[in-house]
Order: structure tokens, then C-alpha cells, then sequence
């Protein structure tokens, strides 16, 4: 290495410029184009406000265009899957809230699935229904904030503000079902923390009344713009076989012409039972993923509707001993109650042996849980398939040959959340 | 002479504080917010507490700067900011400090010069979100420059005259009448296309959204003041507020008769005409000032109800806007408008 910097080929002083030695950036030197030295590495992240989240973009630049660019992460790594070998079923639960932190209800939702998947455990028809709205007001959430925060890396701060205060909304309809806002740990393998609240139903209708109103409005403010139509069409282009070859799912796939969701093609909980469409568009831009992100929004909020109309009263705990939670006054008032709720807490309940993939649609795409089990309290193996792991890996192609200003544009678009991606 | 410094001075200066209040509580009229309002009535106070807070920091400049230029590149984009409004007469052509016989073409050379300050300051600053934003500013500048010189072209043909007082006086006269309303001469009904070519590239020469891609918040984090802070950086930004204050005066003064009175206002004149001279002429200047200010203030409202409305464009794609549209345009603008001269329309 350092017999090189005689050569030709130079390699850039790696501790000067921070660079990992996988981007291979060499300055040539050729005495004849004037310009080829004229190239600058821009440090993007992790502390840039365009990176949402710890993340970091080294980028090449020739004047505003982006040459060649290595993205790097593991700034937010907090060693989620092993974790989830040390904690019991139970506990792990506020962990998977910590994935994707704009919609924490869908990673509940899905965990709790997979476990419940693994121990045969059915649970009853509401909570059901609870789950599945919660699913899908976390996907207009997400959807809200993606779009939102698009639009302000681009420049449009107002557009963000008016989806910002339905998902406010949003998020005091969720703090009626578990008292928290953002971190919810709102589903129990086998039921959740609690009833919703009576007349909850109602309050999400009107909800999504409202929600209706204010897309309608977020349309009309930026869809049609001319300068958000060339700062989006055809910029950040991912076309199908990219994605296929990076492992795109979810509303970025879709973006690119890939027809899957899976609520449709693997139907979980009630989605067989719900009417909705999938969008679906063509180009991969990053206009295109925004739309269809925007219209995914709509059905969603169709979805809640049929919902909360169907919900009806009843239990919210399947009656298996082994994850029933004890309730609160029997732990209060018989010794047996007290015991099975200590036996409960401490020592978590047995999964029986067995490895199970279950995969829910997620806001992003498709968030898988890989469990293994050796048949104790804990996991053996924990592996979270994220989205935003198989999203991330698509920037640098994505970005290459495209101007500075649509590498924010490019990133806020396909939604990286960083607690998703490190893990 | 010294009075009428004065007034533009504290004019100018004032506009700061206003703006900081408008700007805040504007963004969050239209973005359903409150926005700051605990300070004083409406929040009106907060801006106090802004420039205070400005004051109290420490004035460090970081290590890696050339000093003599990081610290004089403020200065060479205020004073040239506060220097423009020389030639713009605010109420009556007796109050212009300097009647000048170039008139418009001193405002905009004198501008000009503010871009110098950009360039010092990206390249002070040592740091390459600063570079590529004084690089994008002196482009964007001298690109929309020409359109802002020539989208003026047609006025000045049709004024004959590059003396503002002289343009004003002119807009005083009346167009045609409809129903016994009277449609003043004003610079937007004789040039209508004139008038959006040299909205748009205002806004380009005072770096505002939609093209305030030298700050480009999202790709370049703040641009040329990455670096500055405290009352450094609050210079920037007065210079902002006083060129987004000039481009709306001499929106005002060229295409909207300036100084002359908003309509309704002769009647209060008249109302106070038939007392002795001094107090006529008292009045008269007043109300010729509060239109004017009116006038100023409208843009500025236009100008922030802009920023919180559009995206930014890329830059790329604003050099197209620039020079493929715009400058087009702008040239279209004094051709036709030469051949109405011609046939006499105008």
C-alpha cells in the first residue's frame, strides 16, 4: 500500500479522508485532462439533515453530479436479533417497536404473529380486527411521513406539516389503545395489552373522514407541480430488474411495475375478508414511489373503514394457558393468581421446538421474523428480515450519474428508517 | 439628505425584526400551526428575542478558516444590500437620496456586487458544502441577473428613462377608463410578461424559494454560512430580508406606480387639501409613503407565502429555467414591445 503512492494510480490517504478502502477511489494522474483531479468526495451523513436517521454517503462529485458513491451504515446497530436469543418471547416485544419506529404497530402485529404461528395459538376474531387496523393507521403513518419528509428534502416544507398533523392524530388514537405514542408494545403473543377503548371505532371513522380531506388537499398542493414533477419524474430511476436483483418489496417494488403485496398474495388475519387494491406503477422514479405510496394510503384508510365497521365486541385473549397473561385482579387478590403472574414474567413460556418464517406486509415491504426455537423460553435464533436492509443496498446504483440534489430526493423516497435497517 | 438616510437606514434595518415575526407566524398561518406567539402580544416580541439572542453569542470563527475573509465576506453582502435603495424614491421624488442619471442600472450593479460576498464566504469557509454553494449562487446570480436586466428593458423604452422618479411620475398618468374608473399607467398593465420575468428572477437574485438552492437545506445543509454563526450569520440574513426588500420596492416602484397612491388614497388627500400648503404637502407625503410601504409589503408577503408553497428546483434544471426560458423571453419581451412603439400602441 504504501509502495503505491509512487505509482500512478494513488490511493487517497485513507485517515484523511475517512474512506473505506471497499470504494477504491484513486486519483489518476493524467496530465493531460485538467479536470480529472477537479473531483470532490462530500462526506453526506451521519449527522446530515437529508440522512434520516445514522447513515452515511460518501459521494464522488464532478461539479453537482454524483460520480460514484458508497453508502455505509451500522451507526444505529443495537444487536436487536441477538437479543432476541437473551430475552424471552414476552420481553422482546418493545424491542420490535424499535425496528421501524414510524410504524411500531405493524412490527407488534407481525411479531406477535410469528410467535403465535409457532405455538398454534388462534386468536380471537377482534383482536383480530384491532390488529388490522392498527396495521394499517401505522401504514398510513409511515406512508405520511415518507411522502412528508420527501417533499421537505425537495423543499416543500408545508406539504409536510399537513399530513404532520393527521398523523398526530393518528398517534392519540393509538395512545387510546396503550397509553404510548411512538413505542407502543401494544400486542401480547396471544392478545394484546388491552381492549380498545369503547367507542373507538367511531373516533377512527372520523379519523379517516378527516385523513380523506387532508390527502385530497396534500394532492392538489404538490401532485401537480410543475417543479415537483421534474425535481421526481424520472429521477432516481430503479427499474424492475434492479429491483428484483436488490430485493425490493413493498411500495418501492411496486413503484417499479413488481405486482406483490403480501396482504393479497399470503392472506394473514382478515385480509381475505377486506376489499382492496393494490397500486401499482411503472417507472420506478422517485414520482412513482411517492404516488403509489400516496394511493396505498387511500386503501388503507378503505381497509380501516371495512374494519371498524366489522369489529365487534368479545374476548381479546385466545385461552391458551401458556401465554394467557393473568388478569389483574386475580394477581391482586388469589396467591395462585400472583405466582402464575410471577412464574409468567420471569420465566417466560415455552415455544415448542421448530423454525418458522412469517412475513407480514410492512410499510416498507415485507418484514419477515425467522424464529427458531429449541424449545424453551427464548429464542434460539432471532432474525428480522427488514425492508429497509434490501432498500439500502439499492442507493448507490440508484444514485449514480444523478445530480447532489436527487441523492436526498432518491433516499427520502424509498424510506430508509435507520432503527429498521441497523437493527 | 441625512434625514432621508436616516429613514431608509432604520427602514431597511427594521425590516429585519418584521420579517423574522412575519416569516415564523406566516409559515405557520399556512401550515396550520400557532407558531411562536408567548412573547409579547401575538408573539411580536419574539423577534427581540431573536436579534438578542444573535447578539449574545460568541463571535468564534472555527479553525480551519481564512479569518480576514471569513470576516468580511458579512459585510460585502450587507452594505452592497443596504446600499441599493439609494435611488428609489419612497414618497415623492423629493425623498430619493441620490437622483441619480443611471437610475435602475445602479441598482442593479450595485446587487450585483452582494454575490462577490457569497463567493467570499463559501470559500472562507473551508468547507465543501460552502464551496458548492457560493458556486451555485454566483451561477444562479449571474444567470437570472440578465433576465432581471432585461425584462426591465421594455419599461425603460416605453418610460423613456432609467431615472426611477421619472418612471413613477409617468405611472402617475392614466391608461384608459373604464365606467369612470381610472386604470393608472402602471408598469404591469404596460408590461404584464416584463413584470412576471422580473417577479421570477427576484426571487432568484434574493436566493428564496424556490431557488434557494445556494442554502439547498436538504442536499448542502445551510451553503456559503454553513460556518457562521452569531451576529455573522445574522447579517446574512438581515441581507436576505433587505434585498428581498429592495426587489419588492423596485417591483413596487417600477411595476405598480411606486409611491403613488394606492386606490382611494386621493380622496383622503383630498380631504385634507383645502388647508394651507405645508399641510397638504404634509400629507400628501405621508400617504404617498404608506402606499409605498403598503406596496413593499404586499411583495413581501408574496415572497414568504411563495417560499412556504413550492419545492425547490434542481440545479440543473433552474440553468434551463434560466436561460432557455426566461432569457427567451425576456428578448421576445423587448422586441414586441419595440414594434408597439413602433406602430404607435404604446
Amino acid at each position: 500500500m504504501s509502495d503505491s503512492k509512487f505509482q500512478n494510480d494513488v490511493p487517497l490517504d485513507i485517515a484523511r479522508w475517512g474512506m473505506p478502502s471497499r470504494l477504491d477511489v484513486t486519483i489518476k494522474k493524467d496530465t493531460d485532462d485538467l479536470f480529472e483531479d477537479s473531483k470532490m468526495l462530500v462526506n453526506i451523513g451521519p449527522t446530515h439533515p437529508a440522512m434520516h436517521g445514522a447513515f452515511r454517503c460518501m459521494a464522488k462529485l464532478n461539479g453537482e453530479v454524483i460520480e460514484k458513491s458508497y453508502c455505509e451504515f451500522g451507526y444505529t446497530h443495537r444487536a436487536k436479533e441477538k437479543l432476541g436469543e437473551n430475552r424471552t418471547y414476552h420481553q422482546f416485544v418493545v424491542y420490535t417497536d424499535r425496528l421501524n419506529y414510524c410504524s411500531a404497530l405493524i412490527n407488534n402485529v407481525t411479531y406477535a404473529m410469528s410467535v403465535e404461528r409457532m405455538m398454534g395459538i388462534e386468536v380471537p376474531e377482534r383482536t383480530i380486527w384491532i390488529r388490522m387496523i392498527c396495521a394499517e393507521i401505522s401504514r398510513v403513518i409511515d406512508h405520511l411521513i415518507c411522502v412528508g419528509i420527501n417533499a421537505v428534502d425537495l423543499g416543500a416544507f408545508s406539504y409536510f406539516t399537513y399530513g404532520y398533523q393527521q398523523r398526530e392524530r393518528a398517534y392519540t388514537l393509538i395512545e387510546k389503545l396503550c397509553g404510548a405514542r411512538l413505542t407502543t408494545s401494544y400486542t401480547r403473543i396471544g392478545g394484546l395489552m388491552s381492549d380498545a377503548p369503547e367507542g373507538w371505532e367511531k373516533e377512527v371513522k372520523d379519523w379517516v373522514k378527516e385523513t380523506r380531506a387532508v390527502l385530497a388537499e396534500m394532492d392538489k398542493l404538490l401532485t401537480e407541480n410543475r417543479i415537483w414533477l421534474n425535481r421526481t419524474k424520472d429521477v432516481a430511476v430503479f427499474n424492475k430488474e434492479q429491483c428484483l436483483q436488490y430485493g425490493f418489496t413493498g411500495p418501492n417494488a411496486r413503484a417499479a411495475g413488481i405486482n406483490i403485496d403480501l396482504r393479497r398474495d399470503q392472506p394473514c388475519m382478515f385480509y381475505d375478508k377486506v376489499d382492496f387494491e393494490v397500486p401499482v406503477a411503472q417507472v420506478g422514479d422517485v414520482f412513482d414511489r411517492y404516488y403509489v405510496r400516496l394511493e396505498e394510503i387511500k386503501q388503507s384508510l378503505n381497509i380501516i373503514t371495512q374494519c371498524a365497521d366489522r369489529m365487534k365486541p368479545g374476548p381479546i385473549w385466545s385461552e391458551d394457558k401458556r401465554t394467557r397473561i393473568p388478569d389483574k385482579d386475580v394477581v391482586y387478590n388469589t396467591m395462585e393468581g400472583l405466582i402464575h403472574h410471577f412464574k409468567f414474567f420471569m420465566n417466560g413460556f415455552n415455544v415448542p421446538k421448530g423454525e418458522a418464517y412469517t412475513a407480514f406486509e410492512a410499510a416498507n415491504g415485507e418484514l419477515g421474523f425467522y424464529i427458531v426455537s429449541k424449545g424453551g423460553p427464548m429464542a434460539h435464533r432471532m432474525r428480522i428480515r427488514s425492508p429497509s436492509f434490501w432498500h439500502y443496498q439499492g442507493l448507490d446504483p440508484m444514485i449514480k450519474g444523478e445530480y447532489i440534489g436527487d441523492l436526498v430526493a432518491a433516499l427520502g423516497s424509498i424510506n430508509v428508517i435507520a432503527g429498521e435497517l441497523d437493527r | 439628505m441625512f434625514l432621508k438616510i436616516g429613514i431608509v437606514l432604520v427602514g431597511l434595518l427594521s425590516v429585519t425584526p418584521i420579517m423574522l415575526f412575519v416569516e415564523r407566524r406566516g409559515s405557520a398561518l399556512l401550515q396550520n400551526r400557532l407558531g411562536p406567539n408567548r412573547f409579547g402580544p401575538q408573539g411580536l416580541l419574539q423577534s427581540v428575542l431573536d436579534v438578542l439572542k444573535f447578539i449574545f453569542k460568541e463571535d468564534r470563527a472555527p479553525g480551519h478558516v481564512n479569518k480576514f475573509y471569513f470576516s468580511l465576506a458579512p459585510l460585502v453582502v450587507v452594505v452592497p444590500a443596504l446600499m441599493t435603495f439609494a435611488v428609489i424614491p419612497f414618497a415623492g421624488n423629493d425623498f430619493i437620496i441620490a437622483n441619480l442619471d443611471v437610475g435602475i442600472l445602479y441598482c442593479f450593479s450595485i446587487a450585483s456586487l452582494g454575490v462577490y460576498g457569497i463567493i467570499m464566504a463559501g470559500w472562507a469557509s473551508n468547507n465543501k458544502y460552502s464551496l458548492l454553494g457560493s458556486l451555485r449562487s454566483s451561477a444562479q446570480m449571474i444567470s437570472y441577473e440578465l433576465t432581471l436586466g432585461l425584462s426591465i428593458v421594455g419599461l425603460i423604452m416605453i418610460f423613456q428613462s432609467v431615472k426611477l422618479g421619472d418612471m413613477v411620475s409617468a405611472q402617475g398618468e392614466t391608461l384608459f377608463s373604464i365606467g369612470g374608473i381610472d386604470v393608472p399607467k402602471w408598469g404591469i398593465f404596460l408590461q404584464p410578461v416584463g413584470f412576471i420575468l422580473f417577479l421570477v428572477s427576484s426571487f432568484a437574485e434574493t436566493n428564496r424559494l424556490p431557488f434557494d438552492l445556494p442554502e439547498g437545506e436538504a442536499e448542502l445543509i445551510a451553503g456559503y454560512h454553513l460556518e457562521y454563526g452569531s451576529m455573522r450569520f445574522a447579517l446574512f440574513m438581515l441581507a436576505e430580508f433587505v434585498s428581498m426588500t429592495v426587489a419588492s420596492a423596485l417591483l413596487s416602484t417600477l411595476f405598480f406606480g411606486g409611491w403613488q397612491y394606492l386606490p382611494g388614497f386621493s380622496w383622503i388627500a383630498h380631504l385634507f387639501s383645502d388647508g394651507n400648503i405645508a399641510v397638504t404637502y404634509l400629507v400628501s407625503t405621508l400617504l404617498h409613503g404608506i402606499s409605498f410601504v403598503i406596496k413593499i409589503a404586499s411583495f413581501m408577503w408574496f415572497f414568504v407565502w411563495v417560499r412556504w408553497t413550492l419545492p425547490r428546483f434542481r440545479f440543473d434544471q433552474l440553468m434551463n429555467f434560466g436561460w432557455k426560458v426566461l432569457l427567451p423571453l425576456a428578448l421576445l419581451n423587448v422586441f414586441v414591445t419595440g414594434l408597439l412603439i413602433y406602430l404607435g400602441v404604446l
